[in-house]
């Protein structure tokens, strides 16, 4: 059971140029208790972390470790303070040894030279304690990913460590490699350990968790006793919205039409989406709610062709169809503004008018050039229409802002006449004004122009006020669909969480 | 003061800057340089000597502008040079009786769609494979000269052929070289298809952000394919006026080295090996200065084996110009002189 207090942190600040990263955050944790750190997208999650470790020097506060303070100026100053870190991404070296890579830069030696038989023999009893048999000597690339993950757990609690940190550890696994993890991590905690485990899969936190800190903003929202807070709470405190605050929302007008455009059956994509199936209507705005990590972007690639999937299959008004290009979609008059609008987005160095019309030359084909003068006109035309901000069409893209660099590239979209619109993140660190306009036009376009449209979006406020339906996702599964009335974040908030009881 | 920032900051000011220097210098240094005769009905001189043999190096930087504008590079062009003269000259044959066993114009044809079929294979390692472009198109390199000596069978082929001299040098009648021609028409085509089609804004976009261009329905891997496929038809039209020129096929010295001098033209045209923006003119001035440069350094006597040494001095001084980081070294000198001035001021004050 949880004992002592074996690291504390206190009124941790952090500033990056114009963002105020951590503000005060106080942290606790206690040796032989599972701490889950929990936040949305840039709450702080993996700030704290980089401070802990040294990654990023404090601004302000201080931390304790055993009562004794400490200022880690790197990694491995960290790591001398016996805090080791398993990263999201593998950070082990594929081509070595697995018993290579748990021992390398402090091999044990021998009259001088590499002692690879106590190496080879220490590496298997640590993989054994870890409920793991495989040959050590053989290349880590050998293995799949979840026991490469074990690898890097191995090596870091072999540095004597007092407090593991796992950063998403689960993100790649799937459920049995899943399962075995928490054998290994309740394991460590029996051993006094004390563990962070930064996660987005809400199932896991209370599955695995003693204790949940909540970050929101750069900001501490609070620590809690995991079963003292239950999931809706959790999902409220994380969004920044308490149950029972209902705003009275416009509501949009009920669908006109029940025509069906596009409809995806069964489809599966392992380590993505599980079974999903879902009936896109005309004139819709159909909004994929969930937290990060839920499947949203992800069903969303498969739906322009992406990526593919492994089980399932899609279907236009009726007619199957099969994606294997975005090119494809593009042929099918669907349109996806991701996003990560700097590298999947722009082409930062070509010019505005480019930006725009790119998407209805590559549909036309090389060959059928749009002379200059009708790129003008169409440029024209959408930066009047999205009131897109720029000293001339020939300015770079690159040059604009953030909001105005998104209306680019949903005019370059608009251009392409689509009859299906998928919107990932399109307000994300957009100033509210904008907001507020692209949230107009997604109504508008699905009332005028009878447009599907897809809106993917973190904020729930913008869906509620945007949608006139609702798929919700949770750990890479659709659990509900939400129409008319329902559409609050009550309701939301209790689909994502899984029932209110929970 | 901002005139002069805006000439000397346009992408052709130091292809242009640099051929200047060289006319220049050989002006002073090079007796009879610019002199031109009027020869049986041709002309002669050092300056179409220049333009001859550049505009070898013109066709090939064409094929190189696109390929580097997608981000790649492709390192195969000499040795693809080799194999386009070595079947050429197969086809045509080296009979001493002066005739051809195929006919010209066919083996030419030959010899250039091969080429395009090893650019193709360029383009399917690089775009279907996803192997890096250097080590795709090393393999060619690498191979390439061995698959010209299978052709001519180990030994130089010296064609007696007449007409098949003329690519190279000047057709009866005419009075410029013949590969000047060949280089404008092939300026003029490229130029015309860049014009009438999206070739130019896809190859851009694809050397700007290929993720990017994916998602929007480009179909990056045609493109790139496609590129490949163009530098191999170029570095075939190249073989065969490197062939013509000596009348013979060589499988070990033709086009030796030679797409270095294409990657030096097109940077030096301000075309950055990263990819992206691509600047056509700024590759066709750049690759008449490399040759101008070779010539001038012959006319000095700087023997073959030398010229390498001038060329990376060239090569250090254009990846200096084109370095962020140099010139921000560059601007920070005055900012320095004036701040140690200011310091000297204020020690002579306190003196005071």
């Amino acid at each position: 059971m949880p004992g002592n207090e074996l690291l504390t942190m206190r009124g941790i600040c952090k500033y990056f140029p114009g963002v105020k990263a951590l503000q005060n955050v106080d942290f606790t944790l206690k040796s032989g208790e599972i701490h889950a750190l929990v936040g949305e997208n840039g709450a702080g999650k993996s700030t704290l972390i980089k401070v802990l470790t040294g990654v990023y020097p404090l601004d302000a506060g201080e931390i304790f470790m055993c009562g004794k303070q400490i200022e880690p100026h790197s990694p491995l100053d960290a790591q001398r303070e016996n805090i080791s870190t398993v990263y999201q991404e593998i950070n082990l070296c594929p081509n070595l040894s697995v018993a290579e890579n748990i021992f390398i830069g402090r091999e044990p030696r021998k009259m001088r030279m590499i002692d690879w038989k106590t190496i080879n023999k220490k590496a298997k009893e640590l993989l054994n304690d870890l409920n793991l048999d495989i040959d050590v000597t053989k290349t880590l690339d050998s293995f799949p990913v979840a026991v490469q993950q074990m690898v890097a757990i191995a090596r870091a609690i072999d540095i004597e460590a007092k407090v593991l940190i796992l950063d998403e550890p689960t993100s790649s696994l799937d459920e049995v490699e899943t399962q075995h993890l928490f054998t290994v991590v309740r394991k460590l905690k029996g051993k006094g350990l004390g563990i962070i485990f930064v996660t987005h899969f809400i199932n896991q936190i209370y599955e695995l968790c003693d204790r949940i800190t909540i970050l929101r903003n750069g900001e501490l929202v609070g620590t809690y006793n995991t079963e003292e807070l239950p999931r809706v709470q959790l999902i409220s405190k994380m969004i920044g919205k308490e149950l029972g605050d209902i705003q009275s929302v416009s509501k949009n007008e009920d669908v006109k039409s029940k025509e069906v455009y596009m409809t995806a059956n069964n489809i599966t994509s392992y380590g993505c989406i599980n079974n999903f199936n879902l009936d896109i209507y005309k004139g819709e705005v159909l909004g994929f709610a969930g937290l990060l990590g839920s499947g949203r972007t992800e069903t969303a690639e498969i739906l322009f062709g992406i990526n593919k999937p492994d089980k399932g299959s899609l279907s236009i008004e009726g007619k199957p169809v099969k994606f294997s290009d975005p090119s494809d979609a593009v042929n099918h008059k669907i349109a996806f503004c991701p996003e990560d609008r700097k590298t999947q987005g722009i082409i930062g160095d070509l010019s505005v008018r480019e930006n725009i019309i790119l998407a209805m030359q590559a549909k036309n084909g090389i060959w059928s050039h749009i002379p200059l003068k009708e790129q003008e006109r169409i440029a024209d035309e959408y930066i009047k229409l999205l009131q897109i901000k720029v000293s001339s069409k020939d300015q770079l893209i690159k040059n604009l802002s953030g909001g105005n660099q998104q209306k680019v590239i949903i005019a370059r979209w608009l251009a392409t006449n689509p009859y299906l619109l998928i919107l990932d993140e399109p307000t994300r660190g957009i100033d509210i004004g904008t907001k507020a306009e692209i949230q107009k036009m997604i109504i508008e376009l699905a009332k005028e122009k009878d447009m599907s449209v897809i809106f993917i979006s973190s904020e729930i406020d913008e869906m509620i006020r945007t949608c006139t339906r609702l798929a919700v996702l949770r750990d890479r599964e659709k659990v509900g669909e939400l129409v008319g009335k329902d559409i609050n974040s009550d309701e939301i908030m209790k689909t994502i969480a899984g029932g209110v009881d929970q | 003061m901002t005139t002069l920032k805006k000439i000397t900051s346009h992408h052709l000011f130091l292809p242009i800057f640099a051929l200047f220097l060289l006319l220049l210098f050989n002006a002073f240094f090079t007796p009879g340089f610019f002199m031109i005769k009027f020869q049986n009905g041709q002309l002669y001189g050092r300056v179409i000597d220049i333009l001859n043999r550049s505009s070898i190096l013109i066709v090939l930087s064409l094929g190189m502008t696109l390929v580097i504008g997608t981000g790649g590079i492709d390192i195969s062009q000499g040795s693809v040079i080799a194999i386009s003269g070595a079947i050429c000259c197969y086809l045509i044959g080296g009979s001493g009786s002066g005739e051809a066993n195929v006919p010209m114009f066919i083996a030419c044809i030959a010899a250039i769609a091969a080429c395009a079929i090893l650019g193709a294979w360029n383009g399917f390692l690089v775009s279907k494979l996803k192997i890096q472009p250097m080590v795709a198109t090393l393999i060619l390199l690498t191979a390439g000269r061995g698959i010209a000596m299978l052709i001519t069978k180990g030994q130089n082929i010296t064609v007696y052929y007449k007409p098949f001299t003329y690519i190279g040098n000047t057709i009866p009648g005419n009075i410029l070289p013949t590969t000047i021609f060949i280089a404008t028409a092939m300026i003029i085509l490229l130029v015309i298809t860049l014009k009438k089609t999206s070739i130019g804004m896809f190859v851009q976009s694809v050397g700007i952000n290929s993720t990017a261009s994916h998602y929007t329905g480009i179909k990056v891997n045609k493109i790139i394919f496609m590129v490949y496929v163009f530098s191999g038809i170029c570095a075939g039209i190249a073989g065969l006026m490197e062939s013509s020129m000596i009348a013979a096929a060589d499988p070990n010295n033709a086009g030796l080295n030679m797409e270095l001098d294409a990657i030096l033209s097109v940077a030096l045209g301000g075309t950055l090996l990263s990819g992206g923006k691509f600047y056509l003119g700024g590759s066709v001035i750049g690759a008449i200065t490399i040759q101008t440069m070779t010539t001038t350094l012959y006319a000095v006597g700087v023997s073959s084996e030398q010229l390498p040494v001038y060329k990376a001095i060239v090569v250090i001084f254009i990846c200096l110009l084109q370095s962020e980081s140099f010139k921000a070294l560059f601007s920070r000198i005055p900012e320095n002189l004036k701040k140690s001035k200011l310091t000297e001021d204020k020690k002579v004050v306190m003196k005071v």
